[in-house]
């Protein structure tokens, strides 16, 4: 790349997106805003508070402002309206004439296109299933991870548990939390994710990024990841925790790998991951022991040769157009179970052409995968994980009544912590101490409370799942999973419907 | 072929080895060739060694290897020394986590994948992605190797890999390395390195014995002349191959090339964080 040095300079600033404002009747001048903005987009100037640009909308300030006196703003449209040419376009085309950078993002695509989600609806039963008070009656919600045997075997009366079949990992509702690496997120927050998960009785992934010695004591808890950066990999990274997954793809970013910058490799980071000091950790874009199904299940028997055959081991990938047939390599090669993450799901640090334009929505990719494996008479071995972009509890069921055994949350985790998702996490400043590595930041995160939080937010949505499956007239998530009869499609494309085996709105049982 | 055993700590033992391994005082001989089964699967010469292991051996002999997988993955018994007789299979010595393994014959691919510190010693060529990822420890090979050796080799604290090839690498050799020392000889003649030498690269260091040319370079990559540190780092590696394998390296050091990342921070300025 070369730069030539412009004769004249025109500064090209982009207009501001946000602006907080005061009411300074009731300023208290006391400043914890403009101490507290790790965005430096207030400033204390002749004895008042006044913006200084550069603010995205974190809200810290508004949720440490003693007098409520604090209000952002979006900055109305700066450019001449066009149908075509929306802001960010013209935003992106001027930054990018200035930098010559690639456009770096985080947190899962922004971009208004609805989710396909949003178009499906549920069932309830009616006269004929009666409906069941969860309250009142069991409603079981235990999930297993792990690969199932197939068949029982019955001898004399007894169910008989085959010695040579990996244990499955019990967890008491059918969700997990997805893969975020220390790097990626601080110590207080993964902290946090990790003594949630034990408190909830599901699992956590690891992210690649290593595991802190501090962290072992959760390990029965942790799915321990394995990318292509095979980041601090050590013996009790494999043999003591609960799973073991190899990372193939990320939904916000498929096929491409990782770069955590050189300023966010610090002491802490580079004894957890074994990477050099201060140098750009890169995860590179494949596996390069991995060119094919077969190299992919060399590192599944070579991960359960090091095991012991005493844990799963799963195999996560992104949403691509060709997810179905990419799962069934995946439970041939011996995967245990495996992670389907949609192109809405989270990231610390995307470009951003990729984040928005490369995979598939997780809920078409769930009906494919489930479809395909069942086609295959492969389904009902393996567990089927998904997530990317989950928001709520009824995501979850539908992603559930789509075919999924479990359920993938990450950002919706964040969210309970305290994350506003303003997508700035590839700037390592988060104001919550969430996305950061300063360690002034990261100390305003209490992992008991930011526990605490995802805890009843996720015993929520476990109650909520019941009170559906109750009105379904379903007294076990077992009997949800991949029953799409219970879901229906009111979206303005019906093949969308057809792709996902789902009935259109209207269209009964017969 | 004999069922597959996959031994989970179940009360039982089971009776893998039965026939092939014996141990006097703490040193273990599993001779495959005595096996009913051959060849011995996988799983179960892996089965065997690890009951070895569990029985505190300082050594442990394998005769007749014929292409088993895996073997040694997440070894971490110190000070345990494992001889291989024949011809292990990929991923030998995966996570490896102290021992030191002496292969006496060829290795396959992805030998030392992810070790973490041991040794592997290879009298014979070892191929392709040997010392994936390596982070610590040492894998010396007497003859050639593959293509895309070294690759992603990092060091961290007192923590430094080092792999020294006595004949040629091929292409990718040292690709998207962050650490550690690589050494080619290129003793049998013939180029020493293929093409795109170190490509990525953002750390550590690939020394090569001859010639190396722009074209051979991949990106991220540059020849420097050996500081008297490296010429020292050079020597005590020469050492170790001459001791492992009874070789007398000639020690010229005006004949080395040495491949260092021009950048640690490859992708420093390369993103537009503009908030758009």
């Amino acid at each position: 790349m070369s730069e030539t040095p412009p004769t004249k300079r025109l500064d090209h600033r982009l207009p501001e997106r946000f602006v907080p404002t005061i009411n300074y009747d009731l300023c208290r001048v006391c400043r914890r805003c403009v101490n507290d903005c790790s965005y430096q987009a207030l400033e204390f100037r002749e004895s008042r508070v006044v913006p200084s640009g550069g603010c995205v909308a974190c809200g810290r300030c508004i949720a440490i402002c003693p007098a409520s006196c604090i209000e952002i703003r979006p900055v109305p449209p700066q450019f001449a309206p066009h149908g075509n040419w929306s802001e960010r376009s013209r935003r992106s085309i001027l930054a990018q004439a200035s930098s010559g950078g690639v456009l770096l993002s985080s947190c899962g695509a922004d971009d208004p296109n609805p989710a396909i989600f949003d178009d499906l609806l549920l069932d309830a039963a009616q006269v004929t299933n009666p409906s069941i008070d969860p309250l009142r009656e069991p409603v079981e919600t235990v999930t297993y991870l792990g690969r199932r045997p197939g068949r029982l075997e019955v001898y004399d009366g007894k169910v008989i548990v085959r010695e040579d079949d990996t244990p499955l990992i019990r967890m008491d509702m059918p969700l997990m939390f997805g893969h975020i690496s220390l790097g990626s997120i601080s110590y207080n927050a993964q902290k946090a994710l990790f003594m949630a998960a034990k408190e909830l009785n599901i699992v956590a992934g690891s992210g690649e990024g290593g595991l802190h010695p501090d962290f072992y004591q959760y390990a029965d808890r942790i799915c321990s990841e394995v990318a292509s950066g095979r980041f601090g990999i050590k013996p009790e990274y494999l043999k003591g925790v609960a799973a073991v997954e190899i990372k193939i793809g990320q939904g916000a970013k498929p096929g491409h790998g990782g770069h955590l910058p050189g300023e966010k490799v610090t002491t802490m980071i580079s004894e957890t991951r074994m990477i050099p000091l201060g140098t750009d950790a890169l995860s590179p874009y494949p596996h390069h022991d991995i060119y094919s199904i077969e190299d992919l299940a060399q590192l599944i028997s070579v991960l359960k040769e090091s095991t012991e055959y005493r844990l799963p081991v799963g195999v996560k990938i992104a949403a691509v157009h060709n997810v179905g047939a990419i799962a069934s390599g995946l439970v041939r090669a011996g995967a245990d179970f495996l992670t389907v993450d949609g192109f809405k799901g989270g990231t610390g640090a995307a470009p951003r052409v990729i984040r928005d334009h490369a995979g598939l929505p997780v809920e078409v990719a769930i009906a494919a995968v489930d479809r395909r494996l069942t086609q295959e008479g492969l389904r009902n071995r393996v567990t089927v994980c998904a997530g990317g972009g989950i928001r709520s509890s009824a995501d979850m069921i539908k992603a559930l009544a789509l075919g999924a055994d479990v359920v993938m949350v990450s950002t919706s985790a964040m969210v309970a912590m305290g994350c506003r998702v303003c997508q700035q996490c590839h700037r390592g400043l988060c104001s919550w101490g969430i996305a950061t590595q300063r360690d002034d930041l990261t100390a305003r995160l209490d992992p008991n409370l930011a526990a605490a939080r995802i805890v009843r937010l996720f015993r929520a949505w476990n109650e909520e799942l019941k009170e559906v499956l109750g009105a379904m007239g379903i007294d076990a998530v077992e009997s949800l999973v991949g029953n799409r009869d219970r879901l229906r499609y009111r979206g303005p494309n019906p093949k969308i419907a057809e792709v996902m085996n789902v009935k259109h709105i209207g269209e009964g049982w017969g | 072929m004999k069922a597959v055993c996959k031994p989970k700590g179940h009360a039982h033992e089971c009776d893998c080895g039965k026939e092939c391994l014996s141990v006097v005082g703490d040193r273990a001989v599993i001779d495959l060739d005595l096996s009913p089964t051959r060849p011995m699967h996988y799983t179960t010469l892996n089965c065997v060694m690890r009951k070895a292991m569990r029985r505190g051996c300082s050594s442990i002999e394998l005769k007749g290897v014929m292409g088993q997988r895996y073997l040694a993955s997440t070894a971490s018994t110190p000070g345990l020394y494992i001889a291989v007789h024949g011809t292990p299979g990929n991923d030998l010595g995966a996570f490896l986590n102290g021992p030191t393994i002496e292969v006496f014959g060829n290795a396959q691919d992805m030998t030392g994948n992810t070790m973490n510190s041991g040794r592997i010693i290879v009298h014979g060529n070892a191929w392709d992605v040997t010392g994936l990822a390596a982070r610590g420890g040492q894998i010396l090979v007497q003859g050639d190797t593959g293509y895309r050796v070294g690759i992603h080799m990092k060091e961290f604290g007192g923590s430094r890999p080092t792999m020294v090839i006595g004949g040629t690498a091929k292409d990718y050799l040292g690709e998207y390395m962050a650490g550690g020392t690589v050494l080619v000889l290129g003793l049998n003649g013939g180029s020493p390195v293929g093409r795109s030498l170190g490509a990525g690269m953002h750390g550590g260091r690939i020394f090569v014995r001859g010639k190396v040319g722009p074209e051979q370079l991949g990106p991220g990559a540059a020849i420097s002349p050996l500081s008297p540190e490296d010429e020292r780092e050079v020597r005590g590696l020469l050492d170790e191959f001459n001791k492992a394998f009874g070789t007398e390296v000639p020690d010229d050091m005006g004949g080395y090339v040495k491949v260092a990342p021009s950048s640690s921070r490859p992708f420093f300025g390369y993103y537009d964080k503009t908030n758009v």
